[in-house]
């Protein structure tokens, strides 16, 4: 059984087809990695994954269940976490903070619980652990507007962590970063991967793409053009024709 | 002893407080904004008065009822506002408010534009209070309000809510259930301030739907603001220095909604975190006078 199964996904906006017919699995341990022009409908697939959109006809199943009427909060709380493409940290609170927002589900359902102090021993130190992991240890009681674009881009990946995803959707993680903040933040993708997380990646970068993922998907227009190894991708015609347009 | 007009002030100040406290819980902890807050303190003081004079509730169980219908309403009135947010919300709840007075004004079970009389203070030992023990008794509650927003404030609770204002689709993406706490900020704060209207009605003994206007709506929001939005003491700050200034002039009393509003507008161009907000020079200065004091000795 697939991690995640998504069958003849289908999103339309007012007539247009954003997302035609998509379908695709990706499996635990593995990084699947989603790329396509601009426009592609890559962002609008993680949307209606992760539930914020409603879809337009198709299945996606998550652990061989549906998840396709499940509200966001339903579907980050059974394990796919998510980063944006345009990074959303919540700005004002500190990272420690950041990531204690992703803990707090597991005490909603109880009312007395939910009004416990949310700074616990055991959870600080869960906290601490990711916040380690993701290299922000030192900037643990920073407020998140004030960190670099990179850190900003960890800390997103630290919060999406402290969901125990056993999925984990990361939008174009690393576009606005210097190399070597890319390499690392690809190295920390890696050690998620390990741990036997499923990683979908959308990605512009062609080498970090190409370095990372064990299989890809090429959307254009809405539709699946292309699946395969990178190296398969790469000599696709079609795929080129999407990137470069046809040759006359 | 206290004059009967500086308790009279001290009253008016203090339900003010409580009337900006509980805006803040929607608006400050949880970043919905209201522009019709005025609409919950007047259900709360209608229903507090309809019991105690028409159906001879005693205070006691008149007040606390105004909380929960004042919630109630809250809860229902939440329904078309989590459809909306930013300017929309405010829109819509500003249209609330107006709905709700109209409601008071027009609807002859409500007293219409006369409004309800013969709302008294409440009786203990068998024999009605005194001001100076009614204001005691409203701060006993407003501490007990305190602490528990103290409380909330530290819990899961009020991290789910710090999350939405930040940015609601990012907190639903880590498991917040959005909606469910939008719903509990609109309950809380509304019967807040159906308390704050139950302890208005019986120390006003009259009320007219004038005293639950749009203008009532926002002269507490500049409370809210002035003082500083979202944290725990700025909202009191603000009723105290708000509700005391046309106190103590005449002239501020006549332009008070002008002054209010340039007032607004000073504070958004300099201070938008307000007087005891995050970025403002008060807390700065203080803590800097703090550290020179301890680091001469």
């Amino acid at each position: 059984m697939a991690l995640l199964e998504v069958t003849a996904l289908s999103k339309e906006f007012d007539g247009l087809r954003a997302l035609d017919e998509v379908s695709l699995t990706s499996e635990e341990g593995e990084i699947l990695g989603i790329i396509g022009p601009n426009g592609a409908g890559k962002t609008t697939l993680f949307n209606l994954i992760s539930g914020i959109y409603p879809s337009s006809g198709g299945e996606i199943s998550f652990r061989g269940k549906s998840i396709l009427n499940l509200k966001p909060h339903q579907i980050s709380r059974l394990g796919i976490g998510r980063t944006f493409q345009i990074v959303r940290p919540f700005q004002n609170l500190d990272v420690e903070t950041n990531v204690l927002v992703a803990f707090g589900h597991r005490f909603y359902p109880s009312f007395w619980k939910s009004i416990e102090p949310f700074r616990q021993p055991e959870i600080l130190k869960e906290v601490k652990t990711l916040v380690e992991k993701t290299g922000l240890l030192p900037y643990t009681k920073q407020v998140a507007k004030n960190l670099p674009l990179g850190f900003k881009k960890r800390l997103e990946i630290a919060r999406a962590l402290a969901l125990r995803p056993r999925l984990l959707l990361l939008d174009e993680p690393s576009a606005g970063l210097r190399f070597e903040e890319s390499a690392q933040l690809m190295d920390l993708i890696r050690q998620v991967r390990d741990q036997g997380i499923g990683v979908l990646l959308i990605e512009h970068n062609m080498h970090v793409v190409m370095d990372l993922c064990q299989r890809i998907v090429v959307l254009d227009h809405g539709s699946k053009i292309a699946e395969g190894s990178p190296e398969g991708i790469r000599s696709n015609s079609l795929v080129i024709q999407a990137y470069l347009g046809k040759e006359t | 002893m206290i004059s009967g007009y500086l308790i009279t002030i001290l009253i008016t100040v203090i339900i003010y407080a409580m009337l900006a406290h509980s805006l803040n819980i929607i608006t400050g902890h949880a970043g919905q904004i209201s522009l019709g807050h005025a609409a919950f303190f007047g259900i709360g003081a209608y229903t507090s008065a309809m019991l105690y004079t028409e159906a001879g509730f005693p205070f006691w169980i008149s007040v606390p009822l105004a909380a929960v219908v004042a919630g109630m309403v809250g809860a229902l009135l939440a329904i078309p506002c989590l459809r909306v947010r930013d300017d929309f919300l405010a829109i819509t709840t500003m249209g609330i408010n107006f709905v709700v007075e109209a409601i008071f004004l027009y609807i002859p079970f409500f007293g219409g534009a006369m409004g309800i009389g013969g709302i008294n203070l409440p009786k203990w030992f068998g024999r009605e209070m005194t001001k100076p023990e009614y204001f005691i008794l409203i701060l006993i509650v407003f501490f007990l309000l305190l602490l528990l927003d103290r409380q909330m404030g530290r819990s899961w609770i009020g991290l789910a809510w710090a999350s939405i204002r930040e940015d609601d689709q990012a907190s639903e993406a880590m498991g917040v259930d959005v909606i469910r706490f939008k719903v509990l900020a609109f309950i809380l704060g509304s019967a807040i301030a159906g308390l704050a209207g139950g302890f208005y009605a019986h120390f006003l003994t009259f009320i007219m739907p004038q005293n639950f206007g749009f203008g009532q709506s926002i002269v507490v929001l500049c409370m809210v603001v002035f003082g500083g939005i979202g944290t725990r003491w700025g909202p009191i700050v603000g009723a105290v220095i708000l509700g005391i200034l046309p106190e103590i002039s005449r002239p501020i009393m006549e332009y008070r909604i002008l002054i209010y509003g340039v007032l607004l507008l000073a504070m958004m161009r300099f201070q938008p975190g307000g007087l005891l907000g995050p970025e403002s020079i008060l807390p700065k200065t203080f803590r800097r006078y703090v550290y020179l004091l301890s680091s001469s000795e």
